[in-house]
């Protein structure tokens, strides 16, 4: 039931396609579509509030950052997009977080639905303890598709999107842990990829790699936003005004009654004005490096 | 004298660095601790290793004559080797030896005995096979409930508890627990080779439940998010991705209650019944090796005790080459 409600407003894939070439053909300027709203949204673990208030829009083929100190919950607001915030037994997502109009947190929505519309790629690289090919192929085989040529058409397609078949198409077969750290990081965008998502939520996919596996992947970021909606949270500031379209400065307050320090949004805007004159204080506090 | 140079600045000469680096600098006492700690430690060890040792030498010696003939594997126990015993003491005694006697070399009508131990050996086999096939998928599952989908509820939190209890209760009671609830309900029938297997399988559950579990929590939770994040339920999650990651693991915790089960030989003996022919069926009564050693003892008798010793190095061949299975299972395919 749940899944039929996400049809109804979500495009499939073929006429996705369709859309992109109708906007192609139709002049300028194409109307930013927004993919989700996010209004009032607050995340508790236990008795701590993690984060409160967020209130932002994510739109259709831009790159959005998060950026902000650590702690103050950029991690915690991206994991609520695809309810993986769900895993964690002790934590409870308030307010409204719509993805194309329909609620992600109602009552009727299958967690497993959104997430395979909403990927995700983590801070360190996990890849299963399994071959190349099988990573890729996973999701697709568990979405049913079984097709020993459809799988290697479907891992080669993952695969040159990550910017990863060259290095590895004559070891396909080969474990997935005998590759270096960048490769794994690619892997698991081709893995992602794989099931051929609407959206691909990044969790600072960077932090664990050196600075030419991080180019890479800067480069793929900027290729894949032309079919994906990309979001991403880092701690790199120059990765967040290099790649992004959109940035969303996340601050922390002290709580007045505990230890436990809150995370907040103090503002979205074009990434352009965010780096060069942001309207809120903290934001430029935090650019330019005067941040306490 | 102070051992210990702060460490500064300036970086002493190559002579007195090479003198620090060296050790020489280190005080008596501590030199004179350290070697009293060693040597406390390999005492320790030769101590824990001297009983299995002389176990060991004692158990080869004593039975490894009977089972290395063929005959050991593919014949039946001899019935009433006590009373061929006892009939040859008496023919010896009546002849006016005394009571030395006993061991000299036993007349005719004993010789002809020819020593076998299939039937124990089958019963054995198929006693832990029939305990395996019930405890280890059951205890799998319950693992995998415990800690895919129980975690911490009140469900979860009592079957961990119930299962650390089990562990601990000693084998006799679950014996008694199954020869009343089963021997008990089906008379002299109800002694069976399938009775023995759930006395082993209530003993085997628990230690097969806890391993396990112990094995899934190893495997990192960000595969299983990995897994999550591409849409994918948690059961097949489990499926697919946590139980290959802690297969080996699983396999040798496995293995080790196998073992365990195997030379269990209390809750066998009131279970499993008695015969001296070989019973291929999980119905009817049949033996085990360790009810073999046991009854062989209490018979007495130099055959008997032959028979015993026997039937216990077997046994340890089998608990080895279990335990040897297990520790290459992990050393192979350990978890990544």
């Amino acid at each position: 039931m749940s899944s039929e409600t996400l049809d109804q407003v979500v495009p499939p894939a073929t006429t996705f396609e369709a859309l992109a070439a109708e906007q192609a053909e139709a002049p300028q300027p194409v109307e930013r579509q927004v993919v989700f709203e996010v209004d009032g949204l607050s995340v508790h673990y236990g008795d701590h509030k993690a984060v409160r208030d967020v209130a932002m829009s994510v739109h259709r083929h831009e790159i959005t950052a998060f950026i902000g100190p650590s702690g103050c919950g950029k991690t915690t607001v991206l994991r609520c997009f695809n309810r993986m915030n769900d895993l964690i037994p002790i934590a409870r997502v308030e307010g409204k977080l719509s993805y194309h109009g329909v609620d992600l947190y109602d009552r009727r929505v299958n967690p497993v639905e959104v997430r395979r519309r909403i990927g995700m790629v983590f801070q360190k690289p996990n890849p299963f303890p399994k071959s190349i090919y099988d990573n890729v192929a996973y999701g697709p085989r568990i979405g049913g598709i079984k097709k020993r040529s459809e799988l290697d058409e479907i891992v080669e397609r993952a695969l040159t999107q990550a910017a990863l078949w060259d290095e590895v198409k004559d070891r396909l077969k080969k474990s997935a842990l005998g590759i270096s750290g960048g490769q794994q990081q690619r892997l698991c965008i081709a893995r992602a990829v794989a099931v051929d998502p609407e959206v691909i939520l990044m969790d600072e996919p960077c932090s664990a790699l050196d600075p030419i596996a991080t180019a890479k992947i800067e480069d793929l970021m900027t290729e894949m936003k032309t079919k994906y909606t990309i979001v991403i949270v880092t701690h790199n500031m120059q990765q967040a005004a290099r790649v992004s379209d959109v940035t969303a400065f996340f601050s922390t307050e002290v709580n007045p009654d505990g230890d436990l320090r809150t995370g907040l949004l103090i503002e979205t805007d074009s990434t352009a004005t965010m780096f060069s004159n942001p309207s809120d204080e903290r934001t430029e506090n935090y650019i330019t490096g005067r941040f306490g | 004298m102070s051992t210990m140079t702060p460490v500064s600045p300036s970086t002493p000469s190559p002579d007195e660095l090479s003198r620090q680096l060296s050790g020489a600098s280190i005080s008596l006492r501590r030199r004179i601790a350290n070697r009293t700690s060693s040597g406390l430690m390999v005492l320790a060890f030769l101590l824990a290793a001297v009983p299995l040792a002389v176990m060991g030498v004692q158990v080869f010696s004593q039975g490894l004559a009977v089972v290395t003939d063929v005959a050991w594997w593919t014949e039946p126990i001899p019935a009433d080797v006590g009373r061929a015993d006892l009939a040859n003491n008496e023919q010896l005694n009546d002849l006016g030896f005394g009571t030395s006697g006993t061991e000299e070399e036993p007349n005719s009508s004993a010789s002809d005995i020819v020593l076998g131990m299939q039937p124990a050996i089958v019963g054995t086999l198929l006693t832990v096979l029939g305990a395996s096939a019930m405890a280890i998928p059951l205890g799998i599952m319950g693992a995998v409930y415990l800690n895919e989908y129980g975690k911490k509820n009140r469900l979860a939190s009592f079957i961990r508890f119930m299962a650390d209890v089990m562990t601990g209760v000693p084998s006799v009671i679950m014996g008694v627990f199954i020869y009343s609830i089963w021997v008990v309900n089906f008379g002299v029938d109800g002694k069976s080779a399938f009775a023995a297997s759930l006395a082993l399988a209530c003993l085997m559950l628990p230690i097969i439940v806890r391993s396990t579990e112990e094995m899934l929590r190893l495997v990192p939770d960000h595969l299983r998010e990995a897994s999550s994040a591409l849409g994918t339920r948690t059961w097949k999650t489990t499926l697919s991705v946590v139980l290959p990651a802690a297969l080996p693991g699983i396999t040798s915790g496995t293995l080790l209650a196998v073992a365990r089960a195997a030379g269990e030989t209390a809750p066998v003996v009131f279970t499993i019944g008695f015969v001296t022919q070989t019973n291929w069926s999980f119905t009817g009564q049949n033996t085990s090796l360790s009810a073999q050693i046991y009854s062989q003892f209490v018979n007495g008798g130099s055959l008997a005790t032959q028979l015993a010793w026997g039937a216990a190095v077997t046994l340890v061949g089998i608990v080895l080459v279990l335990t040897l299975t297990a520790r290459f299972i992990t050393r192979h395919f350990s978890v990544t």
